[in-house]
């Protein structure tokens, strides 16, 4: 024994990795790589299609079949955002079309006989929608961070309990009380405000801002606030200058996941809005074409209202990730 | 720089009583150390001092001045703690500023940028000022976390064992390092460790607590000559004090199961069966020794070494300078120094020497 313990140790050389034992490393990461590509295509070619048709044309629109190559025009966008009329003869719409006053837009609408009136709904709607689901993800998410710091740190009494009524609220379907709410906010004159939907949506996500944001403040050890009180500095200082900074990770997670489900929200929105407070996602699905479904229209309002989602999320892509792997890796 | 007075505190958790009646005063300018064992209340009266966490009962006085209700900041000290005290999402130089950019402070940009070179220059970090705090050794940290305590100029330095996360020699060089920073500063610090070496080199006076008690409050030497309980006794000094069962009968002290025979003391009252304390150093293997054993085990640590000496069913341990050739297995005599005898109660309190 102890004549081999003195020897000098032989080299190791096999590898003693989990990961390369079994299958060859080669043909396992090939699979791999085309899983992934799979699912990126499936999940992507709804979107590729939004995309491709908001770019055509009516006529390539409808085409059968399909065309993939076709010429891009931007025709659609300018739909969404204009109401039109058609005009009644073929005579007047070439007299229309011949007038040389037309802007550029004006001309593209001319070309498939029909003349704007006004501007469309759409942006009114587009920002009925940032409005409503921005402000909502700020109170969500402001609320939210300042309890969950509260129930972190502070000794509340029933703190159990009173977690767990908070996350009572997304314990059923928001469906499952459209009507009670519809009539509540009627009688409290709350329909087709933006508060109403505001203070719906906040109170919506709140429930899940609270829980998510506590996981993440639980994480920030409470020294560094002790260490700023006794540093000088008051609760609310030290919450701002120390507890915030870290917990910027957690309250962008929080925000994209608030900002997606206001932003996204369907039946509640079509409930309680028309006219005047109407946001998007209602709206697509009831695009009027003048005299045809307007498809291209529908993909472009689809893509345009896609658009602040993928910002929003693109932007704070780098919390993002570590936000949505929390709690599977450990601080070193 | 000021006193601390502390009243009959008493802190509950829930069920668990941390801190029960507890009353102490630490002078100005006093380097004060609490020893304790994990549990027993030494990081609770830190923070009840600091103001971090609120007593149930009793009362803190800095300078004799009530600091009932004061929160942290108007109490003026300054906390170093055990870990994660460098806030991470600022430099250095940010670090050591920070409470001299509090707002109870208002001090004017070059009095702060002044103050902060002068505790880097101190504490010779001033090579890191513009590093990241995530990207320090232990050892940096730690300094760092010192100089911002002394950028301050606080009434009080609280310190919550700062150095038990570093390594040996770091430790040793930072506690020579803070001692220093005491003498010169002339600061009053309250020093907590469960590290008896830290508590006897670094103190002026030691408390020693258990259980939200306070067992004996005095200087190193006090502490370790006349430990107040077996607790402390065994809690202060290494190797262990030996602790042997012993009784009185005819005039002689007997130790259970060992063949040691001792004279009583003089002007002291002996209870018929107590505790006898010998402290490792007290025991010494000579070869005209009174008592002899026999040795199973040495643990030569290069200037001294500890040998165990078994006597009847007691092992007695002893510390003998250098290396000695005394080898396991050995049958040898030794001696045990009579006047440095510790006496305690069954319960574990110290007998004491009635008073002529």
């Amino acid at each position: 024994m102890a004549t081999r313990a003195s020897a000098p140790s032989a080299p190791v050389t096999i590898s003693t990795r989990v990961d390369k034992v079994g299958l060859r490393p080669k043909v396992t990461r090939a699979i791999r790589a085309f899983v992934v590509v799979i699912l990126t295509v499936l999940i992507l070619l709804p979107v590729v299609w939004m995309v491709m048709t908001s770019l055509k044309s009516p006529s390539d629109v409808v085409a059968v079949p399909p065309k993939i190559i076709f010429e891009p025009s931007i025709e659609s966008f300018i739909f969404l955002v204009t109401e039109r009329v058609q005009f009644p003869t073929r005579q007047e719409a070439d007299e229309f079309r011949a007038r040389d006053d037309l802007k550029w837009y004006e001309k593209k609408v001319a070309e498939r006989g029909q003349k704007i009136t006004r501007v469309g709904d759409f942006p009114k709607q587009l920002r009925n929608s940032f409005i409503i689901a921005g402000t909502s993800t700020i109170f969500s998410v402001l609320f939210g961070v300042l309890s969950a710091y509260a129930f972190s740190r502070f000794k509340i009494p029933g703190e159990g309990d009173l977690l767990f009524f908070i996350l009572s609220t997304r314990m059923l379907p928001p469906v499952a009380v459209t009507i009670p709410i519809f009539l509540m906010y009627r009688e409290l004159g709350l329909d087709n405000t933006y508060f109403g939907l505001i203070l719906l949506y906040t109170t919506f996500n709140l429930s899940f801002s609270v829980w998510l944001l506590k996981g993440f403040i639980d994480e920030i050890p409470k020294e560094y606030e002790e260490a700023a009180l006794v540093d000088g500095y008051t609760r609310l200082q030290a919450f701002r200058k120390v507890v915030l900074p870290q917990a910027v990770t957690g309250i962008a997670a929080t925000t994209v996941f608030c900002f997606i489900f206001a932003w996204n929200e369907y039946a509640f929105a079509a409930m309680l809005t028309s006219d005047a407070t109407r946001t998007a996602p209602p709206s697509i699905p009831s695009i009027q074409g003048v005299g045809r479904i307007e498809w291209e229209t529908i993909a472009a309002a689809s893509l345009v209202f896609l658009l602040p989602v993928v910002i929003v999320t693109f932007a704070l892509r780098k919390h993002l990730l570590r936000g949505v792997t929390f709690g599977a890796i450990r601080k070193g | 720089m000021s006193s601390i007075t502390l009243q009959n505190i008493t802190k509950r958790f829930g069920e668990k009583t941390a801190l029960n009646d507890l009353s102490l005063t630490i002078q100005d300018q006093e380097f004060f150390v609490l020893l304790g064992p994990t549990g027993a209340g030494k990081t609770t009266t830190l923070r009840v001092i600091a103001g971090l966490e609120k007593q149930d009962a009793g009362d803190v006085l800095f300078d004799g001045n009530s600091m009932l209700g004061a929160v942290p900041a108007e109490r003026d000290v300054a906390f170093v703690f055990q870990q994660y005290s460098l806030y991470p999402n600022m430099s250095v130089f940010d670090n050591l500023a920070f409470p001299l950019r509090s707002p109870l402070r208002k001090l004017p940009k070059g009095e702060i940028e002044r103050r902060v070179k002068t505790a880097a220059e101190t504490l010779r970090i001033t090579h890191l000022l513009e590093r990241k705090t995530a990207k320090l050794s232990g050892g940096e940290m730690q300094r760092v976390s010192i100089g911002r305590a002394i950028v301050r100029e606080p009434r009080v330095y609280l310190m919550d064992e700062p150095l038990s996360n570093l390594d040996a020699k770091l430790r040793e060089a930072l506690r020579i390092e803070l001692v220093h920073l005491q003498k010169t500063q002339g600061s009053t610090t309250v020093f907590v460790t469960h590290d008896q070496i830290e508590a006897l080199t670094m103190a002026q006076r030691i408390a020693v607590l258990d259980e939200g008690h306070i067992l004996q409050i005095g200087t190193p030497h006090e502490i370790y000559d006349a430990p107040a309980t077996t607790f402390v006794a065994t809690l202060v000094g290494t190797p262990r004090i030996n602790l042997m069962q012993a009784s009185r009968q005819d005039g002689r002290i007997f130790v259970k199961d060992s063949s040691v025979r001792l004279p009583p003391p003089t002007g002291m009252d002996l209870p018929s069966d107590f505790l006898l304390g010998v402290r490792p150093e007290d025991v010494r293997p000579t070869s005209d020794g009174e008592f002899s054993g026999k040795v199973v085990l040495t643990e030569p640590l290069g200037v001294e070494t500890i040998v165990h000496i078994r006597s009847g069913e007691n092992i007695l341990t002893s510390l003998v300078p250098g290396i000695t050739p005394i080898g396991v297995g050995d049958e040898i005599r030794f001696d045990i120094v009579r006047e440095r005898l510790h006496y305690f109660q069954p319960g574990g309190k110290r007998i004491v020497a009635a008073s002529a």
